[in-house]
């Protein structure tokens, strides 16, 4: 144990260059939702661009600065940078850090009882490699000639040759490498620190959530990191990695040895980010699964067959990436494998789901905030993953690939999915964290006008990319005469998109009002089962004070015969 | 549930296929939805806390391997039967009475170039790519005497199959005609078939679908769809032109 630290310089050490799992898991929380805050801004300058093409950005135009909005009027090099750091900033600095930094660091070593991670340095070192790769990410808008401009897939030639991509893998091989750290801390915590009497079948779902997502970030991520420092070579050393030979740019041949190949960076970058969208949603399952059964007051139905199809998805995600490229000139045979496994990976989706709905077969459902947002994390993520099918089937991916039916169907699958389970997870553990509860009443407001406004913003995409409207369109598709009855939308969408901005602000002021103001609770206040209620609220140093012993499964609720509703798997037999 | 899409009117001989595909996936999907939120819907009603203050320990019991084998069996039948079979005859080697046409993009731009009479392509040189020929093409090739060039203009017949042999002379751009249930990326370096048959005359479009640059937005060519007879009229003055 590391003795307790005293003096001026214990402030730096306990809330800044800290150790403990908990202050590091409030540290990536923090920064992923500002990160999520800073991606949803992009997004809601963008959206009067496509809304309003070419007109003056009203209020903030003029702070962008000349080299990107003259006049207020957005260049198409800023547009796209917005493109590719909106989409950047909420996979790998918002979404990822929180599910995986915040939600896995705080949570899972209270549920598996241990007192802090296995290596506690290397969870710090994560959290700042972290910081420093997102604040290059952040930094690269400032240099001269901007943040990168290839979409956050950063396919080559274009990003090999567009200004801006320098910073941007630099970042990239950062964060992945933070990823790494991670990962590697919790595959180990969880084989090794789990308290006496917790056996694997006794864990609680959200930890075999993290421990599956850990694997996929430490076999899926490598590939790109590597893949990033080679297409950093070809910008900074003139190397030809993923150059063909033989490339003309605006009339000059370029002067690189070529030999490459550009299809190449797709394979290795599909082959990190397929993985990556379920490195997205296995830790949102976790949270949901929790938040549904404290909230049910019923065991999970189905425990074991979530654990068999979180595992088996795990798995089979890194077998399905190249149905993102079906347009590059696929053959029969390799289209028809990636065909079959992308629609068995929807199976162990469809029991997941499955099991979480009937799980709220004969409960007695409290709707709280928390509960409400898991539970339209049901319906949401089911539109996500239905749209996916039409997708995921190579014919009919044709007219659909690389436009708004695109757009819709992973927003639905990450925005009103994925951040509606992280809402509950907030919004679930924050008494835990801070020992006060957040605002029901302000919650309730943050969770209806979020889920009206995401639908009205979604929605429309599927009609617009069923109609044929591309993505990635600095004037959202004014040039093309297919578009012209879908331009409506974009109208529809922005305005949504604004509203659910404002929407946040409950949800702002409920976080930082509570911890001033928020009721204070014990140890229990949501009456649940699992471990982490057993330590104080917030826990102290080293979580509980004597360790714990896990007598039962983790979702003993209304137990026949019991006295209460719900008997803990710390408490000991009564017999 | 076609009209209700709004896909792009179709115009291509395999779009019929490929949209019937596409209702049946979108009537599933429909089907599972719906069903799936009444079933929500009256669950959460029925098994609110304000009617019931106790809850089940057991649950339900039976259904979610049912519904696994389902899913199994949909998404089988509809990839044996229908994505393999429209896959396959886009991946498929095209008729050989077909007409061929290159098309290499560029930013921003979309390159045409015609055999000509001759049915062959003239030999292309990267060192002679300029303004006024930014294909390259070396004229001094015999076979290339004939060919016929064109920027951002595509004159295709119809009711005959097209092979568009697709490349690129900078980045990756994307070769799509929505009527036509067309997409594929143009590779630099890759030399990628894609064939169609047009069965509609009239006045289409070219889009970019691949990311590739400023102007991308703007990548676009027009396509038109000619009667055989006006498409030779337009190969016969494009190859009388002086160049
Ligand atoms: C909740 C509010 C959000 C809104 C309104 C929104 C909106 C959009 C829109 C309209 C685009 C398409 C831009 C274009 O093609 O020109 C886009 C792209 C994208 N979004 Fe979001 N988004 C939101 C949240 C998220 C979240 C939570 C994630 C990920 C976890 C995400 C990831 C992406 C990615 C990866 C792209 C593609 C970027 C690219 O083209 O390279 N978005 N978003
Ligand atoms: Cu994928
Ligand atoms: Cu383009």
């Amino acid at each position: 144990m590391t003795a307790p630290v005293h003096g001026s310089a214990s402030f730096w050490r306990t809330y800044v260059f800290s150790q403990d799992h908990k202050v590091v898991g409030i540290q990536y929380a923090v920064t992923g939702l500002l990160f999520l805050l800073l991606g949803f801004t992009l997004m809601m300058i963008m959206r009067w661009q496509l809304a309003y093409p070419l007109r003056p950005i009203p209020i903030i135009g003029g702070w962008l600065g000349s080299a990107n909005a003259p006049g207020g009027i957005m260049l198409p090099e800023f547009y796209n940078q917005l493109g590719a750091m909106h989409g950047t900033i909420m996979v790998f600095l918002g979404v990822v850090p929180l599910a995986v930094g915040g939600f896995g660091n705080f949570v899972m070593p209270l549920q598996i009882g241990a007192s802090d991670m296995a290596f506690p340095k290397m969870n710090m070192a994560s959290y700042w490699v972290y910081l420093c790769g997102g604040l290059i990410m952040v930094a690269s808008f400032f240099v001269t000639g901007g943040a990168a401009q290839s979409g956050w897939t950063s396919y080559p030639p274009l990003a090999v040759i567009a200004p801006g991509q320098t910073l941007w893998l630099i970042g990239m091989v950062l964060l992945i490498t933070s990823s790494l750290l991670g990962s590697i801390n919790t595959i180990v915590t969880v084989v090794q620190l789990r308290a006496p009497g917790l056996t694997w079948m006794r864990l609680p779902f959200f930890v075999w959530a993290q421990f599956v997502t850990a694997f996929l970030l430490l076999l899926a991520f490598p590939p790109l990191e590597a893949a990033g420092a080679l297409q950093l070579m070809d910008r900074l050393a003139g190397t030809s990695f993923f150059m063909p030979s033989g490339l003309v740019v605006t009339g000059q041949p370029l002067p690189i040895s070529g030999g490459g190949n550009p299809l190449l960076w797709q394979h290795l970058f599909w082959f990190l980010a397929h993985p990556e969208v379920y490195v997205l949603i296995l830790p949102a399952m976790g949270i949901v699964a929790e938040v549904i059964a404290n909230n049910t007051r019923k065991p999970l139905w189905g425990y074991r067959a979530l654990v068999y199809a979180v595992g088996f998805l795990g798995f089979m995600s890194m077998t399905v990436w190249a149905h993102h490229m079906y347009m590059t000139g696929m053959g029969t045979t390799m289209s028809t494998f990636f065909q079959i496994t992308t629609m068995v990976i929807s199976i162990p989706s469809v029991v997941i789901l499955t099991v979480l709905m009937l799980s709220l077969w004969g409960g007695s459902i409290r709707f709280t905030t928390p509960m409400l947002f898991a539970l339209a994390f049901l319906p949401m993520f089911g539109l996500g993953g239905l749209t996916g099918l039409p997708l995921g089937l190579a014919p009919t991916d044709i007219p659909l690939h690389d436009t708004y039916y695109v757009i819709g169907h992973f927003h639905y699958v990450v925005a009103p999915g994925t951040i509606f389970a992280l809402f509950a997870g907030i919004y679930y553990w924050f008494p835990k964290a801070t020992g006060r509860m957040m605002h029901e009443g302000l919650g309730r407001i943050h969770f209806w006008g979020s889920l009206i406004c995401m639908n009205i913003v979604f929605m429309p995409m599927f009609i617009q990319g069923l109609g044929g409207m591309n993505r990635r369109l600095y004037d959202g598709g004014l040039q093309y005469a297919h578009n012209a009855p879908l331009l409506k939308w974009h109208v529809v969408i922005a305005m949504a998109a604004w509203t659910l901005g404002l929407f946040q602000l409950p949800f702002i002021a409920n976080f930082f009002g509570s911890l001033k103001w928020g009721t204070p609770v014990d140890r229990n206040p949501w009456h649940a089962t699992t471990l982490e209620w057993l330590a104080p609220s917030p826990p102290g140093h080293g979580n509980f004070q004597t360790i714990p012993t896990a007598y039962r499964g983790p979702y003993e609720y209304s137990v026949p015969g019991a006295a209460t509703d719900f008997t803990p798997q710390f408490e000991p037999d009564a017999q | 549930m076609l009209r209700m899409l709004g896909l792009p009117n179709p115009a291509s001989a395999h779009a019929n296929e490929l949209d019937a595909l596409m209702a049946m996936t979108h009537w599933l999907m429909a089907g599972m939805f719906v069903v799936w939120a009444a079933f929500f819907v009256a669950v959460l009603w029925r098994f609110r806390s304000g009617a019931r203050t106790k809850a089940d320990y057991h649950g339900t019991r039976g259904l979610a391997s049912t519904l696994a084998v389902c899913a199994v069996i949909v998404e089988a039948f509809l990839i044996i039967a229908h994505a393999y079979p429209v896959w396959a005859t886009r991946a498929a080697a095209p008729p050989s009475e077909a007409v061929v046409v290159r098309v290499v993009g560029e930013q921003f731009a979309w390159n045409v170039h015609y055999p000509g009479a001759d049915g062959f392509f003239g030999r292309t040189t990267l060192g002679l790519i300029d303004p006024d020929n930014p294909l390259g093409l070396d004229r001094r090739d015999p076979v290339a005497a004939d060919d016929i060039t064109t920027v951002n203009q595509l004159v295709l017949p119809v009711g005959r199959p097209v092979v568009i042999r697709l490349s690129s002379k900078d980045v990756i751009h994307s070769f799509a005609i929505p009527e036509m249930r067309v997409k594929h990326d143009a590779v630099p370096g890759i030399d990628g078939p894609l064939w169609f048959t047009p069965t509609r005359i009239g006045e289409y479009e070219v889009v970019c679908s691949q990311l590739c640059g400023l102007a991308h937005y703007r990548m676009r060519a027009a396509v038109s769809i000619k009667s055989p007879a006006d498409f030779q009229a337009f190969l016969t003055e494009e190859a009388s032109r002086p160049r």
